[in-house]
Formats: structure tokens, C-alpha cells, sequence
């Protein structure tokens, strides 16, 4: 039996960037005016996507453009993306704390919303008072809580200190309650924002167990938000896949995590063209140019070897200037961090540098590689880092008469010398 | 298929939701509860600041105004005059700021879990009302007192039986003008700066100091203009026997109650749902 619990059709929200309260009030006339001639906002311009790194040209900007998709009862939707994508806003929208710009979202059933625990937790009051409290704010009624009241404290593991006021508790024991009373809501569709990014490995663990068990014994609809990949795979049943505050994809949880880690850079190089400063950067450096090649033959593979170079424009003078590398791979492991001295003799110039690192043939394994970059001041300051610029891949070559990519992070090739006794 | 909830950009005018208000009334209780047991923490004197309070204003205004202004009291005597108008307008000035204030006070909340908003200035006025009544009979001990020792001036009447519909009208008026001043709050903060001055402004236009009928006739009408003008004389003249009462005047209060009361039930309706963008 499949029933829609959430219908959400051309869902958009916009958001004023910068200052909110110089020139308000000609503003606001403006725009009521402009609005009882039935005419656009004049400070909305349309098609304005949520692209940060860029600077857009308008004060608004759609932090969620036309978002349709449907959520089937007893489903677990999980919603990635990157920082930005408009997954709080989704999530905001959806528990009602603000409203869509245009849009329409239609629910069937009690939605219980997590976008943080502990919400109205008083240190004064006693860990009693505040499953109370908190629970009354998540919409319980106080016979519910009452009724789960042991089941709370027990989750929590707090018995000994439940009439003790919550300032006195630690970090630990205060999350743990919070998330003890959300974890036994009963709504029919409960959101949940990365909430699982608290406690020790064993509280998370129970929490996602207690999730899995809302939605797979209790038959319960779940919305979650996380950029834990593998909490979205072992937790839900399908995905959503949101960028710069648009639609990106839809699929189950695995195609899901696949599209989004394959979709997470645009590139295997950077260049940038026009201005210097409107490179990606700030006041201390620019970055032009960020590409990978091979060191020998025409394409990135296992015996090709990999040269990585940057160009980018300094602007601190007399400084020692370093850049630092960092090689991740699809498993969000850091392969390397690894890096130079531009200038090591407090002699750095305004100019343009080149940096080239040569990455040997016959070290890394076959697969996706993403490079993070860092420019720093002595080692020490950070001046400018961004993640993710670009990526590139590394075709297999058969080893032996084995042609699966093998495992392991690296794939050297090691001079074996085998003697016979 | 009939849905449960749909949620749109603009909600009805008057979208009031007393049901989904009236599911979250233990929250209600629990916010009140919260703000006893959170506000005299910590301090020596305790729940005594309910009575403290009041009591060294009643104080100070009796040194200032009545000893050294030398204002009329109608013939009362000054302790219970200025007592008698800091219970009924305290009801009214600390509900008013504390809902003026709900946005601003409360975003961190608002901005985590949603639940009715009207839940917390209904809270507001709540929890008042409990602080009231305890000041209330403070009152009542001193009017017994000067009873007892029998002033002649002292004469309660049977219109202390309005004494609920004074403190709804005082809970509409402070409901309603705290919605729209936190309304226009969460955009434009310079009204907080104007609030303190505003409520301590409003407080010489009602006759909390003086008695209306020490004014000028000229001047009268101004004061009783005042939509709350009429419910500290009602209450004044209830407790102790004098002071300018009319029907009239005061239906003319519960009127303005009631204007006030929609519009600010409606401005709250309409910035509460997009208010964390602004705040």
C-alpha cells in the first residue's frame, strides 16, 4: 500500500542576503507598491540561484527554487547536499518555523520536527521539569509524556540525576536526555536534522537504532537530513539530492549517495577567466588555475601519474607564504596533506605563482580523487583554503591477468624479489 | 484525499487555529510554571520580589508624588491610592513589555521547533495573572488594615464583581498592543528602544498618580480618552470607594479592548510565520 504523507509542489523560499534594516521602510513601500500594481518584486530578481561562491548581482536570493517531490508512508527520505543546498530550509519550511515564498506543501498526518534537541531546556530546572517542558514543546501532552516517562529516562540513562537541575549534568547526559524525549514522540512523520551528530559512537548508535525501529516497526515516515553518507544508507529508503537550492536528483538512498559524491565537484580542472578579483579567494590570494594532468601518456591512469598545478595571485607582501595539498579520496579518506614554501625568506611579492607537484606513476589506486587546497602564512595562519576543487579519476589497469580495481588506498608497484631455496 | 495540514506562503486573516492552541494548553500551563520556578532562582529574597515590588514602588511614589508633589489622592489615604494603581497597572505594564518583547526573547526557540506563538503571549498574560493575584492580596491586607482601623474614606463596594472583566480588558489591551509592538519589532528594532519610554509615558497619561477627578474638567476628557483610564478608576473606585466611574466609559474601554485585540491578533497572525527571515 503506498499513501503520500508529504506532497510538496513547486516549493520556493527567498531569502534577503546582507543587512536587514537600512532603508527598510522605503523598501518595504517599494515593494507594497509595487505589489498593488500586480508587478514584481523589484528586489527579487528572478533566477538568482544559492551559488555561494559567487557573488550575485541581487540582495535576494532563492534559497529553494521549484522543489517538487512526494514522501510514500512508512518511508525513510533522506536529504543530501552541501552546505547550502537549502536542506535547512526544506526542513524549516516543512516544520513550519518559516514559510514558502511560493508553493505548496500538503502533509497527511501529525509532523513532529527535530531541528535541534534540548529545544527549551531550562538549566535551572530538574531533568524531570525539562522531559516536561521539552516534550510539551515537541507537542506531546503531559499524559503521553507521562506515559513514556520511563522509557525517556531509561533511553537516556539518567535515572540517577533526574531531579537534579539540568546545569549540574554533563554534555553528554544533557544531550542524551534531550534526544531520549524526541526519540519517543509518536508523530506519524517526524523530521530529523543531523541531530545524530551528538554523543559518543554508542549513544549514536542507539539512536539509529531507535530510528530504524520508528520507521521500520511503527511504520512511520522520516525525513532525514545528514551528511553522514553512511547513516543515509543504512537508515532510509530513498533520496533526495538538493543543489544550490534546486532539484538535483531523486532516487533510492544508494543512488542517491552515489549521485552526490560523483556530483560533488563540477571538474577535473579549474581556470578561472576574466578579473583576478573575482577569482575564488579573498583579500589574500586569488586562485586562478587548478589543474591535474597526467605526468606521461595522453590520460589520468594508475601508471600515468598525476602532475597537479595551481596558479594563483598573492597579495601579502613580505611574508612566507605556503600552499598545502590535500588528496581525498571517495571514501572521504585524506590520502595525503602535503604541501611547499612558496617564499620562505619573508619575501613573498604581489604577483602571480606557480606551484607544480608531480605525483609519482604507480602509487594510487584506481578511483575518484577530490583536492582541497590551503594557502597559509608560516605554516601557521591560515590565508585562504577551499575544499573540493577539483577532481579527477584514475583509470584502472589490469594487474596481472586480475583487471577489477583492487583495494586498498594505494597500488604501488613493488619490486618483489622472489628466491628460491 | 483529505490532508491534515497544508502549508502555504499566506495563511487566512484570521486563521486563528484555537484548536491546534488548545492541543498545546500543558505547554501553556509549563511556560508558566517555568517562569516561576526560573525567575527567582538565584536570588536571596525569592517569591518576596512579588511583594517587594510593588511595595517599594507604592513607596517611592507616595515620597515623591504625595510628599513632595503634594498630589491629590481624592482623600485617600496615599499608601493605599498608589497601591491600588500599581496592582491593576502593573498587570497591564509587565504583560505589555514582556509580549512586546516575545519575538526577541523567544527567538531561539522559535527557531528550533514550531508550536502555536500565540501559546506564549497567552502564557505571558498567564503568568501575570498569578503575579497579579499575589500582589492582589497585599492590596487586600492594607485595605483591611486601613478598614479595620476605620477610615471613613475606605468604602468597598459591589463593583469589586468586575474585577475579572477589569483584568480582561487589562490582559486584551496588553495582548493586543504587545502583538503589534513585537510584531514590528522583529523588522524594525528601534521600537524596543521607544518601549520603556512608551510604557512609563502611558503610565502618567492614566491616572495611576493621580486621581482623574483632580484635573481640570478641560483636561478630562483627554485622559479619559485613554481607553485604560477607565479600568484603574473602576478598580479604584470598587476597592475604595471613589473615584470617576461610568458604564459608559467603561464599555467604551472593552471596546478599544476589542479593536486592539483583532489587530493584533492579525498583525501577530501574519508576521509569526516569517519572522525568523527578519529577526
Amino acid at each position: 500500500m503506498s499513501e503520500v504523507a508529504i506532497k510538496v509542489e513547486n516549493l520556493s523560499k527567498l531569502y534577503a542576503l546582507g543587512q536587514i534594516g537600512t532603508g527598510t521602510i522605503s523598501r518595504d513601500l517599494e515593494r507594497w507598491y509595487a505589489r498593488i500594481r500586480g508587478k514584481e518584486d523589484p528586489y527579487a530578481k528572478i533566477g538568482q540561484t544559492n551559488d555561494r561562491t559567487t557573488k550575485g548581482s541581487s540582495d535576494f536570493v532563492w534559497s529553494l527554487r521549484d522543489i517538487n517531490f512526494e514522501v510514500q508512508k512508512g518511508e525513510v527520505l533522506g536529504i543530501i547536499g552541501r552546505n547550502g543546498a537549502g536542506k535547512s530550509t526544506l526542513l524549516k519550511i516543512l516544520s513550519k518555523i518559516t514559510s514558502p515564498t511560493t508553493g505548496k506543501i500538503s502533509i497527511d498526518g501529525r509532523i513532529a520536527s527535530l531541528l535541534e534537541v534540548g529545544t527549551g531546556f531550562h538549566p535551572e530546572m530538574t531533568g524531570r521539569e525539562n522531559i516536561f517542558m521539552n516534550g510539551a514543546i515537541l507537542g506531546m501532552r503531559k499524559f503521553e509524556i507521562q506515559r513514556k516517562f520511563d522509557e525517556i529516562v531509561d533511553f537516556a540513562g539518567v535515572a540517577a540525576y533526574i531531579d537534579t537541575p539540568v546545569k549540574r549534568y554533563s554534555s553528554g547526559m544533557y544531550v542524551r536526555l534531550a534526544f531520549a524525549v524526541a526519540a519517543f514522540l509518536e508523530p506519524e512523520i517526524l523530521i530529523v536534522d543531523e541531530v545524530l551528530a551528538v554523543g559518543d559512537a554508542e549513544f549514536q548508535k542507539k539512536c539509529i537504532g531507535r530510528m530504524k525501529d520508528v520507521s521500520v516497526n511503527d511504520g512511520r515516515t522520516v525525513l532525514f537530513v545528514s551528511h553522514n553518507m553512511a547513516a543515509v544508507k543504512s537508515l532510509c529508503t530513498k533520496g533526495l539530492v538538493l543543489k544550490n537550492g534546486t532539484f538535483d536528483f531523486y532516487g533510492t538512498q544508494y543512488e542517491a549517495v552515489d549521485h552526490y559524491q560523483s556530483s560533488q565537484i563540477a571538474s577535473s580542472s579549474f581556470i578561472h577567466e576574466g578579473e583576478i578579483d573575482s577569482a575564488p579567494g579573498n583579500q589574500n590570494i586569488r586562485m586562478l588555475r587548478f589543474q591535474a594532468k597526467p605526468l606521461n601518456g595522453e590520460a589520468l591512469s594508475i601508471s600515468s601519474g598525476v602532475q597537479f598545478e595551481v596558479e594563483f595571485y598573492n597579495y601579502k607582501e613580505n611574508i612566507n607564504l605556503d600552499v598545502t595539498f590535500e588528496l581525498v579520496n571517495m571514501d572521504e579518506v585524506i590520502v595525503f596533506h602535503h604541501g611547499a614554501f612558496v617564499c620562505s625568506n619573508k619575501d613573498s611579492k604581489k604577483t602571480t605563482y606557480k606551484v607544480i607537484g608531480k605525483l609519482p606513476a604507480n602509487f594510487l589506486n584506481a578511483g575518484n580523487y577530490r583536492f582541497n587546497i590551503i594557502f597559509g602564512e608560516n605554516q601557521r595562519f591560515g590565508l585562504y583554503s577551499k575544499n573540493d576543487v577539483i577532481q579527477f579519476e584514475l583509470t584502472n589497469e589490469s594487474f596481472g591477468t586480475n583487471s577489477k580495481t583492487l583495494p586498498g588506498v594505494v597500488r604501488p608497484d613493488i619490486p618483489y624479489e622472489i628466491i628460491n631455496l | 484525499m483529505a490532508w491534515t495540514e497544508v502549508i502555504e506562503p499566506k495563511s487566512k486573516l484570521f486563521d486563528l487555529k484555537f484548536k491546534e492552541a488548545w492541543h498545546y494548553r500543558d505547554l501553556l500551563t509549563m511556560w508558566v510554571k517555568r517562569d516561576f520556578t526560573a525567575t527567582y532562582k538565584q536570588t536571596i529574597l525569592g517569591p518576596i520580589w512579588f511583594f517587594l515590588q510593588p511595595l517599594l514602588m507604592t513607596i517611592m511614589f507616595t515620597i515623591v508624588f504625595g510628599k513632595f508633589a503634594k498630589l491629590s489622592t481624592d482623600g485617600l489615604p496615599q499608601v493605599l491610592f498608589y497601591l491600588a494603581g500599581v496592582t491593576i497597572w502593573n498587570y497591564f505594564s509587565e504583560s505589555f513589555t514582556k509580549t512586546a518583547n516575545v519575538f526577541k526573547d523567544n527567538a531561539s526557540i522559535f527557531g528550533k521547533v514550531y508550536f502555536p506563538r500565540i501559546i506564549m503571549p497567552l502564557s505571558i498574560v498567564t503568568s501575570n495573572l498569578v503575579r497579579f493575584l499575589i500582589q492582589f492580596f497585599l492590596f487586600i491586607g492594607f485595605l483591611c488594615y486601613y478598614k479595620f482601623t476605620g477610615n471613613p474614606s475606605v468604602q468597598p463596594n459591589l463593583m469589586i464583581l468586575v474585577t475579572p472583566f477589569l483584568l480582561v480588558i487589562m490582559a486584551g489591551f496588553a495582548l493586543g498592543a504587545g502583538m503589534i509592538i513585537s510584531s514590528m519589532t522583529t523588522k524594525y528594532r528601534d521600537l524596543s528602544f521607544l518601549l520603556t519610554f512608551g510604557v512609563q509615558l502611558l503610565m502618567y497619561a492614566t491616572p495611576v498618580i493621580y486621581p482623574i477627578n483632580s484635573l481640570p474638567e478641560k483636561y478630562k476628557i483627554y485622559v479619559m480618552a485613554n481607553p485604560i483610564a477607565p479600568v484603574v478608576e473602576t478598580f479604584r473606585y470598587a476597592y475604595l470607594g471613589t473615584g470617576a466611574f461610568s458604564w459608559v466609559s467603561l464599555f467604551y474601554s472593552f471596546g478599544a479592548m476589542v479593536v486592539l485585540l483583532f489587530v493584533g491578533v492579525f498583525i501577530f497572525n501574519k508576521v509569526e510565520k516569517n519572522f525568523m527571515d527578519t529577526v
